[in-house]
């Protein structure tokens, strides 16, 4: 188990790359604390497999460090650093049988019989495939594959960290469930450290004690679930977290007030803005009224998820959401929107504005 | 669901069935044809039965024919076989070079057999033979024309040359369809390189090798132009093999009789070797398939 540090790191596919749009993965510093569980999320193709094909050794970045307990494994193989990484595509070992499939990594690494046979067992009974430890790995379906690919992953004890990158893509959404909770319980159980890659804001939010947010080759958030939810640093993250996501709004931001369209909206602070200012407000601080407040809207459509309702509203041409609680009734009249002060962020040029006199 | 019947979409397979009686049934049924029949000459023939068969099945002849056949061509997928998986391994995995290395290997493949016969022919001779020379001039004692070591020796060598490209692209073809994340997989297991070969590029490349062999097999068996251009069968009859064989029977001797039996018997062997290997091969992907 070890702390992971990532010194100035960056990597381009290129090899010389020039300017910073070719760079795969943005210089980066960040450490990876001992023991937690963090997810790495964002859409697909924003560096997030690159980032942890460097960790792994896999792949060597154009420049930085990888420290491993303050260790430089930069330019270690991947043997040395002793990770184990489980992929989005199950890898399996056809012509070994499941048993051996699972005793493989610690066989290449001469452990001794009797303990490959107890992790092997212990681990089978993980991924709930004990009844099938015999048969033959090829002919198993895609989520056996993928259990087993996990299990490879999870059969080493001793693992600096576990990696894995989007491995719950192929299994369906039962299993996924389990395995996600055997997942916990691992961690739980041996205090890994752990990074799971993801483009499925559920399951990072689940897993990882810390989410880390990246958006086009760049870490805009490292949080909790609570922070990404109610301060997002980036509008990506507000977007991209939050279902449906958080709404943007023109705004010209004076001191401790906004103005959107012709209404003025009293801001929680006093803040200073240049560039590109945005308002960023959750679904669920945007709130309907009838009376003269707030911002003109018309409601298009209500949808109902079940636990809570989803608004969808028309503000100037543009759609904005609103959710109300299940029970709660929407008046037909209804035809401004105003938001709850504390559910305001203040974005300039996509990044967030804290309020003077704070820190975040 | 009910089957409509018409009995008149017959007609429909009656242009491949017309095909096939005269670019197959017919010719073959010729030769089954000569196969129970003997002559004296002046175009009379009478029935023989299967006399000609049991001849050729108690004929030293065509076992010895057959026994150097086979020892052919097993040592010839002995040697292409391994050798065209290490090239295959070795090959650059993508850029310029691996698209050179394909045209490379891919050039022995075009050359035509009786063309091939007379490099090696050419290659081999002591008087003005490039290797033949320089073995000599080195004080080896080669001739390929005189002592049957050397002849073998050649001509194997000239199978190699010509056909371990084959195996060798198709072999390139299996490891190329492997996705990276099993090498990284194998990486992360610690697995070394021999584990790579053995549990992930072996096994992938199974059902190619297993066309590469058969094809391999089946043109070895029946090789005729590169052996008879180059030494002709000899010296004696050290490299006469069954097609050779079989064309001195028939139209060196003219013996047709004999030699339609013998055809017919070396067919029978051809097809109940492929017939195996068909059933390996579909049994293998059944079994990946499941």
């Amino acid at each position: 188990m070890a702390k992971i540090t990532l010194d100035n790191l960056a990597h381009s596919y290129l090899p010389n790359p020039q300017s910073e749009e070719e760079f795969a993965l943005k210089e980066l510093n960040h450490d990876w604390v001992d023991g937690e569980a963090y997810a790495l999320l964002g859409a697909s193709g924003c560096g997030k497999s690159t980032l942890l094909n460097i960790i792994s050794g896999l792949l060597i970045p154009s420049q930085g460090r990888v420290l491993f307990d303050g260790r430089d494994v930069t330019t270690s193989p991947t043997a040395e650093r002793n990770i184990a990484q489980v992929f989005q595509f199950p890898v399996v070992y056809d012509t070994m049988s499941v048993r051996e499939n699972l005793a493989f990594p610690l066989k290449n690494r001469g452990m001794d019989a009797a303990e490959i046979k107890r992790r092997v067992q212990k681990v089978a009974a993980m991924i709930d495939m004990e009844a099938q430890l015999d048969h033959k790995a090829r002919g198993l379906t895609a989520d056996a594959k993928q259990k087993i690919s996990l299990g490879r992953g999870m059969v080493r004890e001793d693992v600096n960290a576990l990696l894995f990158d989007e491995p719950l893509t192929v299994i369906d959404p039962h299993m996924k469930w389990e395995l996600r909770t055997q997942l916990k319980k691992l961690h739980q159980d041996f205090g890994h450290t752990m990074i799971y890659v993801t483009h499925d804001q559920t399951e990072a939010l689940t897993f990882a004690d810390k989410v880390v947010v990246m958006y086009d080759g760049r870490v805009v958030q490292i949080g909790t679930p609570q922070e990404l939810f109610e301060r997002p640093a980036h509008t990506f993250v507000g977007y991209f977290i939050g279902s449906p996501g958080m709404n943007l709004f023109d705004a010209e931001v004076d001191g401790s007030s906004a103005r959107v369209g012709d209404t003025v909206i009293p801001l929680d602070g006093h803040f200073i803005t240049a560039g590109h200012t945005q308002l960023g407000v959750r679904p669920e601080f945007v709130r309907l009224t009838s009376g003269e407040e707030g911002i003109p809207a018309s409601i298009k459509r209500v949808e109902d998820v079940g636990r809570h309702k989803i608004i969808r509203l028309d503000v100037a041409g543009r759609e904005v959401n609103a959710v109300a609680a299940e029970g709660e009734a929407i008046a037909a009249d209804a035809t401004r929107i105003v938001f709850a002060p504390e559910g305001i962020n203040v974005y300039a040029d996509d990044w967030r504005i804290a309020p003077r006199g704070t820190s975040a | 669901m009910n089957k409509t019947v018409n009995q008149k979409a017959w007609f429909l397979v009656l242009p491949v069935l017309l095909l096939v009686a005269f670019s197959a049934v017919i010719p073959l049924m010729t030769v089954v044809n000569y196969s129970v029949q003997d002559t004296f000459g002046n175009n009379q023939f009478f029935w023989a039965g299967l006399s000609w068969f049991d001849d050729m099945l108690h004929s030293d002849r065509m076992w010895n024919a057959l026994g150097r056949q086979m020892l052919f061509s097993a040592i010839i997928l002995a040697i292409e076989v391994p050798l065209g998986i290490f090239v295959a391994l070795n090959m650059p995995k993508k850029g310029v070079w691996s698209s050179f290395c394909l045209v490379v290997m891919s050039l022995p493949l075009l050359i035509p057999w009786n063309v091939v016969g007379t490099i090696w022919q050419i290659f081999g001779r002591v008087d003005i033979g490039l290797l033949g020379y320089t073995l000599d001039a080195l004080g080896i004692d080669y001739n390929y024309t005189q002592n049957t070591l050397d002849a073998w020796v050649t001509v194997i060598i000239m199978d190699v040359w010509h056909w371990t490209s084959l195996v060798a692209l198709l072999a390139y073809a299996g490891l190329r369809s492997i996705p990276d994340a099993y090498y990284q997989a194998a990486k992360i297991d610690q697995a070394s390189r021999w584990a790579v070969f053995r549990y992930i590029e072996l096994p992938k490349m199974a059902g190619v090798l297993m066309i590469a062999i058969l094809l391999r097999f089946m043109d070895s068996f029946m090789i005729y132009t590169e052996p008879f251009v180059l030494t002709g069968g000899g010296p004696g009859n050290a490299t006469t093999f069954l097609s050779i064989d079989l064309v001195k029977m028939a139209l060196g001797q003219f013996d047709l009789g004999p030699a339609a039996a013998f055809s017919l018997m070396y067919f029978l062997v051809i097809m109940a070797i492929s017939w195996v290997f068909y059933t390996v091969m579909t049994t293998l992907d059944k079994r990946d398939g499941k």
